[in-house]
């Protein structure tokens, strides 16, 4: 299947993490884009204005837990609460079954045409090439999501999913596809879009979202956004179809109140989001507006491997984007760079994890584990171990590269051998003394060393090492001690 | 661990001076029973000498006992960072052994302080015959300007400067050891040095270890962002306290036609920066 993801071999994108990173790197719209992105200092100040933040996190982490810990029975508790109040639940245990789900509900109901609010969910199942292939029409109604479904994209961000298109880009969009004079102000390129989405929302039948969390006690969706486009599309047309993963499940909505401290905070340094929505069935006898039918999709694909193993950490994750917005890695290449749904740190770890390990080889090793993400993360999620947990996986399953596995043989067999390696380092303190020359600087390594020459020099060792210089120190009356 | 050993065995009268503020740490009865392992690191071993030379000669000048456990060559990080448990887990059974004589090991380097500190319990998890050398080991590891602020307190350093530094927090001192106030207390105390801060001086520089060769462009990217925030100060030197930010930012800031801003570890201001 070729989709935004794979090439017409089936390979995945995210295989080719390496030279995609090196075109974003030399890519300037990107690169403006990227240095223009801080969501990272709005997060600090917002988390400066509550003292108790990091208890915050804590009882976050802990609230997941206890979700993930009896996820089963949440679950079904959701079910069962979501169903008496006139929801129809489906599971979906592959991507493949989001996709005939969602064309099956919508061919029963005579949809023509989908307004969806934001899902990354649905990007993992390549959902709107899948209903545009049963002949709807479908529309992305945040901001972010039309206007790279107007470039033809994928989301860069899970949930700033334009961020690496800058005003012009936009601008340009907007020309060719409406059809309008050119704006230049955001205020002016936003009333558009309003306008042009204000017709598709009065004209939709089916009403597609993501959840940010399912409230098990109450059988409801849980929505936040900004924009209020969530609320449009979840309350508008006749038909509206919730997708989210099962990790999303949380007992109580004092839980979801709990979890709804850290996650504005945490993702755009809001104290709160603009909008919440909270779903509960279809609507009733009375109720001023609402769907006629409700749905709510509940996708597997790849999550339930997850529960027990080593990491489980992985599904507490609330898609704050926090972890992306600190990573000195994707703040430098952008989201496109990670080949498949979920970038940044977060999206090393999940991708492999959803995609198989050999699809994703460069992701878990393409950071440097500063743990920048780590300590933003508002539920606790070690992503860094995991990271090297993943590589770790790659070692025992044999996926690394022969000559870096006999390179850390080699580095693993001397270093357990002190004479040997001291003889080895003797030697290359003075072949590394003589390439840096006068100015003690090596501007070209050979080998492995080429990609830290490339960009960079090497400053030079200074021709012995340490054990030799201190075994032939002078004594200093204290003795060798 | 050597802290509760300490309270039961009476100090004495401490006199005066640098003695004094070494004697009035709860440790150790007198001083040359603080046996103070160094942990010189293999980056140091190979590429930097003069730092481990540094480290010593401040731990010797704060009335330490040193020793440098010759067998001494890497903790493991390499390994370990790369998913070769099995080649971290030998290195750090080694690192365990040949430290188990002193009363605290110190280490120029808030990395390598971390892998053994923050990461050897886990790598070593499924061995309880190495649970109490563990515990042990774990608990008497430290930072070099941890060690230096918080269990010698050393309230004169040897060396002097003239000019102006700014500080790079490194990843692992700063969030796996809690070094941030320790390096700036230090620099503090040396004469004739101004601190003048970058504007995120806890931003990862991008070296990360093996990544810096894996993905060298984007490693070098970062460390761009970095000799910018550095550059922007306006300091005579970046002073830190990690070889491996060290030669990354040096190599960059060089590679970048920066030939003037020195990059010095924070061992070698505070013992007096000398030239190889
Ligand atoms: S891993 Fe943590 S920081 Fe990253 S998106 Fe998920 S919740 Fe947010």
């Amino acid at each position: 299947m070729i989709s935004q993801h794979t090439d017409s071999t089936g390979t995945y994108a995210s295989v080719h993490f390496k030279s995609r990173a090196h075109d974003k790197l030399n890519d300037a719209k990107v690169q403006r884009a990227m240095r223009n992105f801080n969501l990272a200092a709005a997060r600090s100040r917002a988390v400066a204005e509550v003292d108790n933040f990091e208890d915050l996190r804590t009882a976050a982490a802990a609230i997941r837990d206890r979700s993930l810990a009896d996820l089963d029975v949440w679950l079904e508790r959701f079910e069962r609460e979501a169903t008496r109040r006139g929801t129809k639940v489906h599971w979906a245990e592959t991507h493949d079954d989001i996709n005939r789900i969602v064309i099956e509900i919508a061919k029963a109901a005579s949809v023509r045409k989908v307004i969806k609010s934001k899902s990354m969910v649905s990007e993992e199942s390549h959902l709107n090439a899948a209903l545009e292939g049963a002949g709807m029409q479908v529309v992305e109604t945040d901001l972010g999501e039309y206007i790279i479904q107007l470039a033809g994209e994928t989301p860069s961000h899970i949930i700033a999913p334009a961020i690496h298109k800058t005003r012009d880009d936009v601008a340009d969009l907007f020309h060719e596809h409406h059809k309008t004079p050119r704006k230049q102000s955001i205020s002016e390129l936003t009333m558009e879009a309003r306008k042009f989405l204000r017709e598709h929302f009065l004209s939709a039948d089916m009403g597609i979202s993501g959840s940010n969390f399912l409230i098990a006690e109450t059988g409801s969706t849980f929505i936040v956004t900004n924009e209020g486009n969530g609320r449009m599309t979840t309350t508008m047309p006749r038909v509206h179809v919730a997708i989210t993963g099962i990790e999303k499940v949380v007992p109580t909505l004092e839980d979801v109140s709990a979890l709804m401290r850290v996650l504005a905070r945490s993702a755009t340094g809001q104290s709160i989001s603009n909008y919440i929505s909270v779903n509960t069935g279809p609507k009733q006898p009375g109720d001023a507006d609402g769907p006629e039918e409700m749905h709510v999709i509940i996708v597997d694909a790849g999550r339930s491997q997850l529960i027990g193993s080593d990491m489980q950490e992985a599904l507490r994750c609330i898609r704050c984007g926090a972890c992306m917005n600190h990573c000195p890695v994707y703040q430098n290449i952008g989201g496109h760079a990670y080949g498949w749904v979920y970038p940044g740190p977060i999206g090393s770890v999940l991708t492999p994890n959803y995609i198989g390990l050999q699809n994703a080889l460069d992701l878990p090793n393409a950071a440097t584990l500063c743990n920048q993400c780590g300590v933003v993360c508002p539920v606790r999620i070690p992503l860094p171990d995991l990271m090297r947990k993943l590589r770790e996986k790659q070692v025992d399953r044999g996926l690394r590269p022969k000559s870096e596995r006999f390179a850390l043989k080699m580095w693993a067999w001397a270093a357990a051998r002190p004479g040997i390696y001291s003889l080895f380092t003797r030697i290359a303190a003075r072949v590394g003394k003589s390439m840096g020359g006068s100015g003690g600087l090596i501007h070209k390594l050979p080998g492995g060393g080429a990609g830290w020459t490339q960009d960079r020099d090497m400053p030079a060792p200074g021709g012995k090492t340490f054990r030799e210089l201190y075994a032939n120190r002078p004594s200093k009356g204290g003795g060798g001690r | 661990m050597s802290l509760e050993r300490s309270v039961e065995r009476p100090l004495r009268q401490p006199r005066t001076g640098r003695l004094r503020s070494i004697m009035l740490t709860p440790y150790r009865g007198t001083l040359p029973e603080m046996k103070v392992g160094l942990f010189v690191t293999c980056l140091v071993d190979l590429m930097r000498p003069r730092i481990g030379f540094a480290a010593l000669e401040l731990l010797e000048s704060a009335g330490c006992e040193v020793i440098v456990p010759g067998t001494q060559t890497c903790c493991g990080q390499p390994g370990y960072n790369s998913g070769d448990r099995a080649a971290a887990q030998a290195l750090a059974r080694k690192v365990l052994r040949e430290f188990d004589a002193c009363d605290y090991v110190v280490v120029p380097s808030g990395s390598c302080s971390g892998m053994i500190k923050a990461h050897y319990p886990e790598l070593l998890a499924d061995d309880p015959a190495d649970k109490a050398a563990l515990d042990r080991l774990t608990g008497k590891t430290y930072e070099l300007t941890d060690f230096l602020v918080n269990v010698v307190k050393l309230d004169k350093v040897p060396g002097r400067f003239s000019g102006t530094v700014t500080y790079h927090d490194s990843c692992s001192g700063l969030r796996e050891m809690g070094v941030k106030r320790q390096p700036r207390e230090l620099l503090a105390k040396v004469p004739g040095l101004q601190l003048k801060e970058m504007t995120t001086p806890e931003y990862c520089c991008g070296f990360g270890g093996t990544f810096s060769v894996k993905f060298g462009d984007i490693s070098a990217r970062i460390a761009e962002r970095k000799c910018e925030d550095i550059a922007g100060t306006g300091a005579d030197a970046v002073v830190l306290g990690d070889l491996g930010c060290m030669l990354n930012i040096q190599g960059r800031l060089r590679r970048l036609g920066n030939t003037t801003t020195r990059v010095l570890h924070v061992a070698e201001v505070l013992a007096g920066v000398k030239d190889d």
